[in-house]
């Protein structure tokens, strides 16, 4: 059977990077070159976000300031997200290639993968791939090392300065920003944070080129990705897609018939109902994601999913800013209380108005996005939150 | 000195006393005991010149660092959507029927604690937990009988 | 000269250094934006959220405290959607706060109050979140009570316990819904590192953290007629409690003070600037003392630097943090105390009055005078020596309780015995002044003549926010009796705020530093800054309150501790000399090791 959806076998497949060959080549190139190369493959962040990476090295480059770092977001915590695992499991190498490279374009020593303390049990095996990579790197006369920091269960860890914080040793506390990491990251310095998947593709775009890299894509959104496909579908799993395909060829492919909603970046993210499948661009310019696609089928209550990632947010707020501490407690209980009749259904628009201003004034992305997922479960689904 | 003296002094040793060292000393801690008592981390904020206050902040903070004593085996099940979806609620009964315990409670014989929580990231295999470290995945009432046998007679 | 920067706020060009943040930039152009968890002394958190302000085009509001402005930015502070998210975020709060206002401490001196007032808040936009709480009262401690359930989260606490004093008594713990201010394993105030300065109660925006006040126990005692009531009022109150009644900051109103104590009924109204000179005698003799057995008689066992011991946040700081340097601290009791001890029985005598009837009440702009009150060694006159501590806020309760009108109250006088005092007491209100008093006094014992600054002014002593200040004194031609310092630079150093006082008794511990005489106040500024003063305690009210202070000395007749003739009379009536034994029972004391961990 014919395949509905490209299959792309960068991040995994192709070249395992063995022998280090691609960080040899690219070490021996000129770091504008490299810059260059990547803002030509139009490579954004992989870990939801989407900022340019191009740029990011390039203002850490900038930074007059001896002392940068390089960190490894693996603190893969969004619901429906398991991709970064099976990258660092399957292809370390690439990552710790990928983090080299950028050591050498921003001029950072050190580097850091803050794993997140789910996937502890890894931590021997990539010890071991660490040890092999430090022995390459010296052959190579690279001067950088990478250490891996342990998370220890805090999904808002996965905020590039709470990832700081806990690296400093401190509650995971999102910063204020500015300053941002470029200027001001780990302990202060200049430090470029990437997601596991970005210094990936970073090597794929080093060894096949910007030029051949575009073609995959759209023009928001360049080259492949991981998905984490989840939920109601007979596949779940890791596949590499190529970005910028419409929702509904994702549903024929993945859907097991009776799909009604897919969950578009994870509890964070968008709650696409089954009559915008066609409308809806799985993309930068579309629904953006870090790789998490959950399907649900006509036998799930979106009340529950909804209550469900409204728990998660609760708990797993750092709980410093009003609005994101107390409006997910408040959305959570709103939604029980109109489910139970103690409160009219126009309360509903009064929640959304809230996630509104959640969305508007938190102090990081947690806040900020869980608007994303309530306001799009509750209009889509505005009967089920009722009956 | 208090019961934990020389391992903390091992894991100070070993990670050094500025303030980054504290979470892999905290987790340095858990990995041995499995909880944090409040005199490892009197311990700790002297070895690293924090005020207790810092220390118990910083590991309330974080699930996995506990400051309530915890059984040898911490079982932790997936509460997040898809293992909620995909049978959660019946592999967490099967468990507390086996083990004798609620959510959140721990064994008479300090064995084991079953615990609920966040994302594990084994969604495509779901339901799934945490035995300490390790994860399993796709379980049933079944699997989890085989399981937690075997923990059952290990020492 | 810092770089300029030019932007619009609510259509009003701004022009400021490079570095400022929109909210300094607005207040500059006079526009108020609300705050929280912002304080002038704190560094910026950004968490509350209620100064959100909407800039250029961006969909996302920022916090004006924590955004930088820059160049061209458009600003507008008082647009729907700034004020819908703000109100929407004050409404948060109220759901998670114990808004119970009427029985609240801090009813009509309460920012959230305010804020809920100024944006109309009216029923409850959501739902009332507290009985989701297990909220706790800590009102275990003598000084300062914590109630979580008004708590806001804005970690003023926090930030202050640790920047200011180094001593993160507090911290933040838990996280999400969870998230609360706590002490180690949310032990009770009083078992832990806390040392009572009330910096927190001083910053805290709601009722969470507040005085244990002792109002109703102290009119009880006013209103028996078989009690003679008699109290003393600190040196920094005189300049700061006019703000409890609606004074502009840095006013003096030490007769006003006076007139209302005795309005309010207490039968003698008497200073601690009486003890604060009769401290400086006994501490300089003290000092002089322990240079004489170091220098002469090469005493192993004499500790110096000596360090002052008015501060009882700093005491109890030093006993839980530096506990082997107790042997360092002056064994003098705090003027509060040595007030109280002779009151009971000086006082006594003098007036004829059974000590048992006499209930002795002080006023102070601190809240660890509550705990040193309650010392168990405090007893040396068979009765507690002080029985009740009011701070300046308390005080500033009464008065409007009596119905005084403060500002129109004429100018009165202390009563005597005890109410004499001098120039040299009151600046122990500041930071440095505790130094400057006892150098006036020993440089002229040692020497006979008056210390060599102009006007008295000792200038370099004077101590500065936010820095150590260190100076030295070379003692010249000495009296014969104490030959044995001529030609000594006295080393001395200043420094206000626990996080300094850490810094020094550090460098004291390193060996980086040999000071002979080192002045600690616990409070940021000094006691004009103490945890018990009106609120708000901010850095600009903070330089008017010093202000005063040295106006108030230079305005005295007397200004050297040693002239005051009180002194010299209670000496020559009561306590014999300086060091002697009735000032051993009465005037001085010990220390407690305490555990930091």
């Amino acid at each position: 059977m014919a395949e509905l959806v490209q299959r792309v076998d960068l991040i995994f497949g192709e070249y395992s990077d063995e022998k280090y060959k691609v960080l040899e080549e690219t070490l021996s190139r000129s770091n504008e070159d490299i810059i260059k190369d990547l803002l030509n493959s139009g490579l954004k962040g992989r870990g939801g976000a989407g900022f340019p990476t191009a740029m990011k090295w390039k203002y850490a480059a900038e930074q007059p300031v001896k002392e940068k770092y390089v960190v490894c977001n693996a603190d893969e915590g969004e619901p429906g997200t398991f991709k970064d695992r099976e990258i660092l499991s399957k292809v370390p190498r690439k990552v710790f290639s990928g983090m080299a490279i950028c050591a050498k374009v921003i001029g950072a020593k050190k580097g850091f993968i803050y794993l997140r303390g789910e996937y502890r049990f890894m931590l021997p095996a990539l010890q071991v791939e660490l040890k092999e990579f430090h022995v390459y790197a010296k052959k190579l006369k690279l001067d950088f090392t990478i250490e891996i920091k342990m998370g220890s269960g805090a999904y808002i860890c996965g905020e590039e300065s709470a990832l700081f914080e806990s690296m400093e040793g401190k509650r995971g506390e999102p910063r204020n920003k500015p300053p941002y990491p470029t200027v001001s990251g780990y302990l202060s310095k200049p430090t470029v944070i990437n997601n596991v998947e970005t210094f990936v593709n970073v090597v794929v775009i080093c060894r096949i080129g910007p030029v051949q890299y575009r073609k995959l894509g759209t023009q928001d959104s360049r080259g492949s990705k991981v998905f984490s496909v989840s939920g109601d579908t007979p596949k779940p799993g890791i596949y590499e897609l190529e970005l910028g395909m419409p929702l509904v060829r994702f549903v024929e492919e993945f859907g097991d018939g009776d799909t009604k909603a897919v969950q578009v970046g994870g509890a964070s993210g968008f709650c696409v109902p089954m009559k915008k499948f066609k409308d809806t661009i799985i993309g930068f310019e579309g629904v953006p994601t870090g790789g998490s696609m959950m399907i649900f089928n006509s036998s799930r209550s979106m009340y529950n999913v909804l209550h469900n990632y409204l728990g998660f947010f609760e708990e797993e707020s750092c709980g410093q800013c009003t609005p994101c501490r107390v409006g997910c407690q408040q959305l959570k209980k709103g939604i029980e209380a109109v489910k139970r009749g103690d409160k009219p259904v126009v309360y509903l628009d009064q929640l959304m108005k809230l996630s509104e201003t959640m969305k508007i004034t938190a102090k990081c992305g947690l806040g900020q996005s869980v608007a994303n997922s309530f306001s799009s479960i509750v209009n889509n689904f505005k009967e089920e939150m009722i009956y | 000195m208090s019961p934990n003296g020389n391992l903390i002094r091992e894991l100070v040793e070993k990670h050094g006393r500025s303030r980054t060292s504290l979470m892999p000393i905290l987790q340095g801690v858990v990995e041995r005991q499995n909880y944090i008592a409040d005199y490892d981390l009197t311990d700790i904020a002297k070895e690293l010149d924090l005020s207790a206050a810092q220390v118990y902040g910083t590991a309330t903070f974080y699930s996995f660092l506990d400051t309530v004593p915890r059984g040898k085996y911490i079982i932790r099940v997936c509460k997040t959507i898809t293992c909620d979806m995909h049978g959660k609620k019946t592999i967490v009964q099967t468990l507390e029927n086996m083990l004798k315990i609620k959510v959140g409670e721990t064994t008479q014989n300090k064995k084991f604690t079953l615990l609920e929580t966040n994302c594990l990231g084994w969604c495509h295999k779901s339901p799934a937990m945490l035995i300490n470290d390790e994860p399993y995945t796709e379980l049933t009432p079944e699997r989890i009988h085989d399981i937690i046998a075997d923990f059952m007679n290990k020492s | 000269m810092a770089e300029k920067l030019k932007l619009q706020i609510d259509g009003i060009d701004v022009t400021v250094n490079n570095g400022t943040t929109i909210l300094d930039a607005a207040r500059k152009a006079n526009i108020h934006i609300p705050t929280l968890c912002y304080h002038e002394d704190l560094c910026v958190a950004g968490n509350c959220r209620v100064c959100v302000v909407e800039v250029g085009g961006s969909k996302a509001l920022v916090p004006a405290c924590a955004m930088p402005a820059s160049e061209g930015m458009q600003v507008r502070t008082n647009t729907g959607k700034v004020r819908l998210a703000r109100k929407h975020i004050v409404e948060l709060l109220l759901s998670e706060h114990n808004a119970d206002c009427t029985k609240c401490y801090k009813n009509g001196n309460c920012e959230l109050q305010y804020l809920a007032s100024e944006m109309l808040t009216g029923d409850p936009l959501y739902i009332d979140l507290v009985p989701e709480h297990n909220y706790t009262i800590d009102r275990f401690n003598s000084a300062i009570i914590k109630d979580d359930s008004k708590c806001i989260r804005c970690q003023r606490c926090v930030r202050t316990c640790e920047e200011l004093q180094s001593v993160s008594a507090l911290d933040v713990a838990y996280k999400g819904n969870k998230m609360k201010i706590s002490t180690f394993f949310e032990n009770p105030l009083f078992e832990v590192v806390c040392t009572n300065c009330g910096q927190c109660v001083l910053r805290c925006p709601t009722g969470a953290l507040i005085e244990r006040n002792y109002i109703d126990q102290v009119w009880d005692a006013i209103y028996n007629p078989n009690k003679h009531v008699v109290v003393q009022t600190a040196p920094a109150v005189r300049i700061a409690l006019g703000e409890s009644l609606g004074m502009a900051p840095g006013k003096i109103v030490t007769g006003k003070m006076v007139a209302a104590l005795k309005r309010l009924g207490f039968d003698a109204v008497l200073d601690t600037d009486f003890t604060a000179d009769l401290t400086i005698i006994e501490e300089g003799h003290e000092l002089l003392n322990r240079l004489k057995r170091v220098l002469v008689d090469k005493d192993p066992t004499v500790a110096l630097p000596m360090a002052t011991s008015c501060s009882p946040g700093w005491i109890k700081f030093i006993e839980h943090t530096f506990p082997e340097y107790l042997p360092n601290l002056s064994s003098c009791k705090s003027p509060q105390q040595m007030f109280g001890a002779l009151a009971k029985t000086y006082y006594a005598q003098k007036k004829g009055i059974d000590p048992k009837t006499i209930v002795s009440v002080s006023i102070m702009p601190c809240t660890a005078k509550k705990f040193e009150a309650d010392r168990p060694e405090m007893r040396s006159s068979g009765y507690k020596d002080v029985d009740f501590v009011l701070t300046t806020r308390e005080l500033g309760i009464m008065i409007r309780q009596a119905g005084l009108d403060f500002e129109s109250l004429p100018n009165e006088h202390f009563d005597s015995i005890m109410g004499e005092s001098t120039g040299a007491a009151v600046i122990f209100g500041s930071t440095g002044g505790v130094m400057e008093a006892a150098l006036r006094t020993a440089y002229e014992v040692v020497t006979g003549r008056p210390v060599p600054f102009e006007k008295l002014n000792i200038l370099p002593v004077r101590g500065t926010e936010g820095e150590v200040r260190e100076a030295s004194i070379k003692i010249e031609k000495t009296l014969p009796a104490w030959s044995f310092l001529e030609g000594v630079e006295l080393k001395c150093v200043v420094a206000n705020g626990l996080a300094h006082a850490k810094r020094v008794m550090q460098s004291v511990k390193d060996g980086t530093a040999n000071y002979h005489f080192i002045e600690i106040m616990a409070c940021p500024g000094g006691c004009l800054g103490g945890g018990g003063q009106p609120i708000p305690t901010n850095p600009e009210v903070r330089s008017k309150r010093k202000a005063a202070i040295y106006e108030e000395d230079m305005g005295m007749p007397i200004r050297k501790s040693h002239e005051n003739p009180e002194i010299a009379e209670i000496y020559k009536e009561f306590l014999g000399e300086p060091l002697g034994h009735k000032s051993h029972e009465l005037l001085h004391t010990h220390y407690t090791p305490r555990k930091r961990y």
